[in-house]
């Protein structure tokens, strides 16, 4: 902090401020001040910081010094908005600013709004609202569609927003941004603060912060950087490092013995699977008997919060967690950070790595384990890429058609609105910058009456236009349906875990249980449909044995059984980032630097070097060899996995036209294996197939169309859309669970008949949009295959590659793919037919 | 289980014997009984998604078109003298007034110089206002009975009502289908409605009504309709 500032800054602060910030021992923080000079000179601001920097802090000093100096009338209403995307950090944030209030002696009220507040101090809130009101973006919209909004949010002076690197990127996000637009038209004079974390391209999120309406473009920018470099190891094993999977079973001692020098570990990862395995391998060695724990989204809540407070009071020695707890709360005295696997990210590896150490002038240690020999050149890239302080660009996307249907049906219920108006105010979210005024005629359209052309529900329109040129809803019962859908975050479909005992009926029908158990956690419906009776599963550090699911509740017992079937394909969701990739691809290309990779690793590419080629960094190479009676084409795009089936899927149509008789794929982070019955080494060779002919741009067109119309990844984003924008209730899809998925179902069926009906319907495209970011990651499909145009390096080997050998080591656990379903069904029907019916 | 075979667009249909009589299961979800001449489809659901928009779900408005669209072909490929929709073919008493004039129309060609008949659900329990056909609680079809809801130990019965989909898994994989229920005796047809949910064949629903052991799911896949016995069945 420069002396300077602080003697131009200081005045800033009134006394009781100074005197309180000298009774702890503390100076303010140049970011502070600058945030408070800002502040009374009515600017947005945006704080980047790491973590323990007092950005909370940082963030409220405007809001406690402007009501300190200049006290309020009776029930002056809201003051301050602070929102953020976890309610328990709403609650943290509400511990931590009481004691300065309470400190400096400030007659100010602050009160958290969670969907866990009770009813009646919700609507005590609202009559006499506090000045500082801390809630999360669900409950802000719920506010936006109160008859009470404009009086609620009039006196609004300021807004932080806390996690914003994390909020913005997301459909939460969009919602966010439109519920802050509308605030903004109520509250004309409020001036928003964004809290973040270090990223990539500020400029985004700069923009998130203001209405370009009013003057700036973008908020202005007060920067911390980061402390002392962090100190990241990579685990090197005399072990046989394997050659796929996830489990990183092999480190198991060491990890063990690190924790045993460390006062308090971390260890993160990358999905529910992994932790439970973890966990389970280190209380194998435990001898000790240290307190470790585990923390995942699926255990029971009140599990969960045991271990936070454990966690807090300093009793645990470790927690092994999945990103349930990236963001936000205070773990206290974490000295090491474990990252199970590859982070996939260098700005995951660096969030994570800060938790350890949350003093700035300190370096935050990590040890990075990974779990295969390729996720050891991934650790290496991720870390350089760490350590050169490279952020992965997670850009802002335009906002969702089907959160801003959700958002115009909300403002209608809080009053009527005058379309013109809501349109100038929804652009001026920057998500919706670009929005053009016919597609957000057509989302008005849709949430009236559905938006189709064939206009069969005029009558029982949600809004309506009257007279004097407003939207209005129809009736209140509109409305209070709205409420109970509220929300962009889909839960997968779950169901609760619970200790019991099922009776079984003649014929393996299964009866109503005899009595039912503890509740251990909840499990996510894709996971279950992967399992039979009987199958046994990890979860929450005991191996289970699935009883039955009996409506919407699944029973299990525990089970003596030493080894698990616990999934091991749950892969990584989230794919591998464009840097690290492309990183991963230049260490791989410079053989002069394979040195500081471990000798099995330098072995393993040497042999690839040999038998077939590296891969070039500016080339794609393809393989095709022969093995055990089929034929494999590999290929190394380094694109991530999802983006690796979307490619999968388009090629193993192509090849399907090409006669080359595809029967499956499977794709990895690094790479995609397509295997067939015909030959494809001599079809190359005799121009019966062309690889670029296989890899044009211009299978994003028919093929993607084609694909798209049968693809349970599009049904899944569709049926998302559909709930989000209110197409269906939120608790229809729940009360199905008991008859058997059926509005699962439906919604598939939905979007059969939507598709082939009116294929530009607003919902569609809201999904598209969706699926080319996510699930089919269809952006990174079309950045490569322009990559690679002309590029493409062809080896016909006699045999498997070395680079080969993780990837087939995960075939059988891929998806089925189009018409390779009859041929199952065929083999099953016939196989179970012999086995019944065949002699003896 | 006879493995007969009657030829179609290059596909193989099997038949499914019940009582004695030999019906062409159709990959679309319909049973063809070919002495009379009668094709026989369940649960057709119309104006399903006008009936949730009353309740402000605003489901796309073609599932009746896409239903009498997919009823047509089967129609043309057969052509039977007889149509019989085994109940619950409108989704509630209102549905048939609200059926739109393009719809009324293609349904009114439908039935032109053939038999409908529209067996009472419960959804429908009323003979359909305005929409053709005949209308009757029960039929009997030569040794068959034909009702919406199956009964206890019927013998040679034809009944839709529980939407029966099957699930099994091959080589680490799962498929999950409408079906055909049956065990000789009697088939549960699936549902043909464009937005009809399914009812897995291991529930409780099934149970009462086969003998243990008994059922065969004929799953219908894209090309064929495929039989598999109860023990290659899993529940959800």
């Amino acid at each position: 902090m420069s002396t300077a500032r602080r003697t131009e800054a200081v005045p800033l602060l009134p006394d009781r401020f100074l005197r309180w910030f000298a009774g702890r021992g503390w100076t303010p923080r140049a970011h502070q001040l600058e945030l408070l000079s800002l502040a009374k000179a009515d600017k947005d601001a945006l704080l980047i910081a790491p973590t323990g920097a007092g950005k909370t802090l940082a963030g409220f000093l405007p809001t406690l010094v402007e009501l300190a100096e200049s006290p309020r009338g009776d029930n002056p209403g809201i003051h301050t908005l602070y929102v953020s995307p976890l309610k328990a950090l709403a609650v943290d944030v509400a511990r931590n600013l009481e004691r300065p209030v309470a400190e400096m002696g400030l007659n100010i009220r602050i009160e958290g709004r969670t969907g866990d507040t009770p009813a009646s101090r919700r609507q005590r809130q609202k009559r006499e609202p506090p000045d500082i009101l801390l809630t999360t973006p669900e409950q802000l919209a719920l506010l936006i569609g109160d008859p009470g909004a404009s009086r609620l949010f009039e006196t609004v002076r300021r807004v932080v927003v806390d996690e914003l690197h994390a909020l913005a990127p997301t459909k939460r996000g969009d919602q966010l941004a439109l519920a802050l637009a509308r605030i903004r038209a109520l509250a004309p004079d409020l001036v928003m603060a964004g809290l973040s974390a270090t990223v990539k391209g500020p400029e985004e999120l700069r923009r998130w912060l203001v209405d370009p309406r009013r003057g700036a473009a973008m908020a202005e920018l007060v920067e911390i950087k980061d402390g002392a470099a962090p100190d990241i190891t990579i685990h090197a094993t005399d072990e046989r490092l394997p050659w796929s999977g996830h489990t990183a079973r092999h480190a198991i001692p060491e990890i063990y013995e690190a924790i045993k020098r460390h006062k308090t570990t971390l260890l993160f990862a990358n999905t529910r699977a992994q932790a439970e395995m973890t966990f389970q391998e280190l209380w194998k060695v435990n001898e000790d008997t240290l307190p470790i724990a585990l923390h995942h989204g699926s255990l029971d809540v009140g599990q969960r919060r045991r271990v936070e407070a454990a966690m807090g009071e300093g009793r645990l020695k470790a927690v092994v967690a999945t990103s349930t707890l990236d963001l936000g709360i205070d773990w206290g005295d974490v000295d090491l950070v474990v990252h199970i696997g590859s982070p996939k990210g260098s700005s995951r590896l660096l969030q994570r790595t800060g938790r350890a150490n949350h003093r700035l002038d300190e370096p935050s240690k990590a040890l990075m384990v990974p779990a295969n020999r390729f996720e050891v050149i991934e650790c290496e890239a991720a870390r350089e890429a760490a350590l050169a302080g490279e952020q992965d660009a997670e850009t802002v996307k335009p906002g969702g058609l089907d959160v801003l249907a959700q958002h115009v049906l909300g403002v209608a219920c809080g009053g009527p609105f005058d379309a013109d108006a809501l349109y100038s105010e929804v652009t001026s979210a920057s998500p919706y910058a670009a929005l053009d005024r016919a597609t957000f005629d057509d989302v008005v359209e849709f949430v009236a009456t559905g938006g189709y052309s064939l206009r069969s529900y005029e009558r029982y329109a949600k809004i309506r236009q009257t007279q004097d040129g407003l939207w209005r809803v129809a009736n209140p019962g509109v409305a209070q349906r709205w409420r109970m859908n509220i929300g962009t975050i889909i839960e997968a479909v779950s169901y609760k875990v619970r200790l019991g005992k099922v009776r079984r009926a003649a014929g393996g029908v299964v009866g109503k249980a005899n009595f039912g158990g503890r509740v251990l956690g909840e499990i996510e419906e894709y996971f279950v449909a992967t399992m039979s009776p009987g199958d046994t599963f990890m979860f929450g550090g005991e191996i289970l044995r699935y009883e039955a699911l009996i409506e919407n509740e699944i029973y299990v017992s525990r089970s003596s059984s030493e080894a698990p079937k616990v999934p091991t394909y749950v892969g990584g969701r989230m794919p591998l980032t464009t840097d690290v990739a492309a990183r991963v691809r230049a260490i791989l290309d410079a053989p002069e630097t394979w040195d500081t990779l471990p000798t099995q690793v330098r072995e393993w590419l040497t042999y690839q070097a040999e038998r077939s080629v590296i891969p070039d960094r500016n080339r794609l190479l393809v393989e095709t060899f022969p093995r055990a009676g089929k034929h494999f084409l590999v290929t190394y795009p380094f694109e991530g996995r999802l983006a690796h089936q979307t490619l999968g899927m388009l090629l193993t149509r192509r090849l399907e036209r090409a006669h080359a008789r595809p029967m499956g794929f499977v794709a990895s982070d690094y790479a995609l294996a397509i295997w067939g019955l015909s030959d494809m080494s001599a079809m190359l060779d005799g121009d019966l197939l062309s690889l670029d002919g296989l890899f044009d741009q211009d299978m994003l067109g028919d093929d993607l169309e084609a694909w798209m119309a049968d693809s349970a990844l599009m049904k899944r984003t569709f049926r998302n859309c559909a709930i989000i924008g209110g197409l269906i209730d939120r608790n229809v899809v729940g009360a199905a669970r008991k008859m058997g998925r059926q509005i699962t179902m439906s919604t598939d069926l939905i979007y059969d008949v939507l598709r082939r009906h009116e294929p530009g319907h607003v919902l569609l495209r809201a999904a598209r949009a969706d699926a080319a970011r996510g699930l089919i990651d269809l952006e990174r499909v079309v950045e490569f295959l322009d990559r690679t145009k002309g590029r493409i390096e062809h080896r016909a080997l006699d045999r498997v590659s070395p680079l080969a050998v993780p990837i087939l080591l995960e075939v059988g656990r891929e998806p089925v793919y189009g018409a390779f379903q009859d041929m199952l069904l065929k083999e099953a029907a016939e196989t179970l037919v012999e086995e019944a019916m065949g002699p003896r | 289980m006879i493995l007969s075979a009657v030829l179609r667009r290059d596909i193989v249909e099997p038949t499914i014997s019940v009582a004695g009589v030999a019906l062409v299961a159709d990959v679309a979800g319909a049973l063809y009984e070919p002495s009379s001449s009668a094709l026989i489809v369940a649960d057709l659901h119309l104006e399903k998604g006008s009936s949730y928009a009353r309740r402000g779900q605003f489901l796309p408005p073609y599932d009746t078109a896409t239903t009498l669209g997919r009823l047509a072909q089967l129609i043309d490929t057969y052509r039977p003298r007889a149509v019989i929709a085994l109940g619950d073919s409108f989704h509630d008493r209102a549905a048939p007034a609200r059926l739109n004039e393009a719809d009324r129309v293609s349904l009114a060609a439908l039935q032109n110089g053939r038999d409908w008949i529209w067996v009472a659900g419960n959804h429908d329990p009323e003979p359909p206002a305005g929409c053709g056909g005949e209308s009757l609680a029960v039929m009997s079809l030569g040794a068959l009975t034909l009702r919406h809801e199956p009964s206890a130990g019927a013998q040679g019965e034809l009944a839709g009502h529980l939407h029966p989909v099957a699930k099994i898994e091959v080589r680490g994989r799962r498929l999950r289908r409408r079906c055909f229920a049956t065990d000789g005796a009697r088939v549960v047809l699936p549902a043909f409605g464009a937005y009809a949910g399914g009812l897995n064949v291991r529930d409780a629903a099934f149970g009462s009504l086969f003998r243990p052991g008994a059922l065969t799911a004929w799953m219908l896949g894209e090309e064929g309709v495929y039989a598999i016995p109860t023990h290659g069945l899993r529940p959800d």
